[in-house]
């Protein structure tokens, strides 16, 4: 939470807001990513691709 | 009021602790867990300086990050939006480390403070500094000037590669930047990879070639001609401008485009284990040629802009000593002062004292002479108990000197009869470079000392020289110019009248190995094939039992001058404690091992010691 936090900030500050989209689709793989280990979510995660 | 400052998360993690702007403590991890370059959170130096300070995490003021992490990813992203769908692979390895560790550095550093000190009971607050702000302020508050112009140069930090400042009394301000991914230091490395040696690393290794190269021949020049040509545009200011399609740091895993740099040089890229031939030395001196250049415009361009007549300087170009002391006798500066440990390692160091000075607008008094670092010793100490209890863990026998002065003249008589010693004392240094308390020394007038270092002791390239320790008040009789050097950051000119020119005479574009065991001087161990030395002038009142042998070996020896190579295993950093220094001694060719006030002789050592410490040979 802290480090959305402080991206909210940065960007706020350096208006780099064509950076959004990019963090939200680098968030979205980290999170599938993570989600991939666990062994209920992979089987759904893999049928995505 | 104390502050820790804090570096990490790329290469050289380091900790430093500042209390009421004097430097208490500063240490690098890669010391502590023998990882070289260790680029993890440093839980162990910032232990030790919390201990060293007799103080805990939760009395601390403030923790300072050296750097900006959010507005370095920011750059990174506007580097691979720029040449997408190029850099893509590049991407994808560094996406990884960048979103569990590094974007959250507030996390990752506070995580890391909890190993640190895991009953604390108040978080300090966590502020970050700037890359580059960090590097000046490493550069500018320890010195001795009260009034300094400040270059920093390396290879990126978060959007700046080199910065020219102003630093006075207890400011600092930042003038001018130059940006990614026009960078000296990326220019530097892209012909240390090319040239077959680690990227981050490797530096030195170029430096130390470049000498070999003949200086007079059509080839070095034309060298230097199509990098100035096709490779790097250099303005009168000293900014860059780097001809990006001959690069591939943006978009790839390796330095450059080596079929391009195939055609524009004429040979294909060494690989690390190849021989180095004359025209790899050519092109070694083409690229250092064009750096000191580049630097030498900058450092003018600092003196006109701040009018100041003293220059303060740091970042991981800085450690390139050929080019410092070109600065030294042509950018028309009083005085330069160098961070010693002028890489990352000492943003940690100069996040803390420009929190201070800075943000704190604590007073910075001028300290005359002489700067505020204690000569570099600002590591761990050894003490007589720690080695005993080495000595007796492994069964070591040892002679133990009763006072400083008979340690000195024993050892200066092992020294001038051709031994090698491991000399280990007092607390470590701060930065690359040893400086005589984890070093080992030898005669440098013995012709064969340098083959016999290199081969059997520090098993490496044997083109590198070695570095002189010299007493402070004699290194004009024997250096020139022989001005003061503590960190081993200045080149020097070996006197003329120490010279034996005549046997060099000729040799230059000669392959390498013809050049090097030649008796160039009276000093050959330390002297370059150009005649140039490293040099380390030795202060009393900064090191008084190194000068004390010195002096000892002088009087032995007519020579105040040793041979001063760092104490270390191949792949591993320096030494830190009595148990390193131990190990380190079994598994090398050091006859003499001297720590604190007992000498260890290698033929005296047990086997069973020899055997149980026994690890991959050779030290780097």
């Amino acid at each position: 939470m802290e480090t959305l936090k402080d991206l909210w900030e940065f960007l706020k500050v350096r208006k780099r807001w064509w950076l959004v989209p990019i963090l939200v689709a680098l968030g979205l793989i980290g999170l599938l990513a993570i989600a991939g280990g666990s062994s209920t979510l992979s089987p759904f995660i893999y049928t995505v691709f | 009021m104390d502050i820790l400052g804090i570096s990490a998360f790329y290469h050289d993690a380091a900790a430093a602790l500042v209390r009421d702007g004097e430097i208490v403590a500063a240490a690098q991890e890669e010391r502590f867990t023998r990882k070289k370059h260790d680029p993890s959170f440093p839980a162990n130096a910032a232990r030790w300086c919390l201990e060293e300070a007799g103080t805990r995490l939760s009395d601390i003021d403030a923790v300072v990050f050296y750097e900006k992490p959010l507005l370095k990813f920011e750059r990174l992203l506007t580097s691979y939006a720029e040449v997408a769908p190029r850099g893509i692979r590049q991407f994808v390895a560094a996406m990884p480390g960048w979103l569990t560790e590094k974007i959250a550095a507030r996390r990752s550093v506070r995580e890391g403070l909890a190993k640190v000190d895991p009953g604390a009971t108040r978080r300090p607050p966590l502020w970050f500094g700037g890359h580059h702000r960090s590097h000046a302020a490493s550069a500018f508050f320890p010195s001795p000037y009260d009034h300094a112009a400040v270059l920093t140069v390396d290879g990126v930090g978060e959007w700046a590669t080199a910065t020219i400042g102003e630093g006075k009394g207890n400011r600092l301000r930042l003038l001018r930047e130059l940006h990614w991914p026009d960078s000296v230091g990326m220019l530097y490395s892209a012909f240390t990879y090319w040239l077959g040696f680690r990227v981050n690393s490797g530096e030195y290794k170029l430096m130390g070639l470049a000498p070999y190269g003949d200086p007079d021949s059509q080839r070095t020049r034309a060298f230097q001609q199509t990098i100035l040509d096709r490779l790097v545009q250099v303005r009168e200011d000293g900014s860059i401008r780097l001809d990006r399609r001959r690069f591939a740091f943006e978009t790839g895993l390796k330095m450059v485009r080596d079929g391009d740099w195939d055609s524009l040089f004429g040979f294909p890229r060494r690989r690390e284990t190849d021989e180095i031939l004359p025209h790899h030395a050519d092109l070694a001196l083409a690229i250092q040629r064009v750096l000191e250049d580049i630097v030498l415009r900058m450092a003018v361009t600092a003196r006109t802009l701040t009018g100041a007549r003293h220059l303060c300087l740091a970042g991981g170009v800085a450690l390139n000593c050929v080019a410092n002391g070109v600065l030294r006798d042509r950018a028309g500066f009083e005085g330069i002062w160098i961070q010693p440990a002028a890489g990352d390692a000492g943003g940690a160091l100069g996040a803390a004292l420009d929190a201070w000075h800075t943000r704190r607008g604590g007073p910075r008094e001028s300290a005359g002479t002489s700067d505020r670092m204690a000569g570099g010793f600002l590591g761990p100490g050894i003490d007589g108990r720690e080695v005993h209890r080495v000595a007796r863990r492994y069964g070591a026998p040892n002679r133990r000197f009763d006072d400083p002065a008979g340690l000195c003249q024993h050892v200066a008589g092992l020294l001038a009869d051709g031994k090698v010693v491991g000399w280990v004392q007092g607390r470590m240094e701060w930065g690359p470079r040893a400086l005589g308390n984890r070093s080992i020394l030898a005669d440098p007038r013995d012709p064969e000392m340098q083959r016999r270092l290199n081969l059997k002791i520090k098993f490496r390239e044997g083109f590198r020289p070695f570095a002189p320790a010299v007493m402070a008040g004699k290194a004009a009789e024997w250096f020139s110019p022989g001005c003061p050097s503590p960190y081993m950051l200045f080149t020097a000119q070996v006197r003329p009248e120490r010279r034996r020119d005549d046997a060099t005479r000729g040799l230059a574009g000669h392959p390498w190995r013809e050049q090097l065991y030649v008796a160039r001087s009276e000093i050959t161990a330390v002297t370059h094939v150009d005649g140039s030395a490293r040099l380390q002038t030795v202060h009393e009142e900064t090191n008084p039992l190194f000068h004390r042998l010195l002096q000892a070996f002088e009087s032995r020896t007519g020579c105040p001058v040793l041979v001063n190579t760092s104490f270390n295993v191949r792949g591993e950093p320096i030494v830190c404690s009595p148990d390193d220094a131990y190990r380190c001694f079994l598994n090398t060719g050091i006859d003499i091992l001297v720590m604190g006030d007992r000498v260890f002789l290698r033929e005296d050592q047990p086997e069973e010691a020899r055997r149980s410490l026994k690890v991959g040979a050779g030290t780097d």
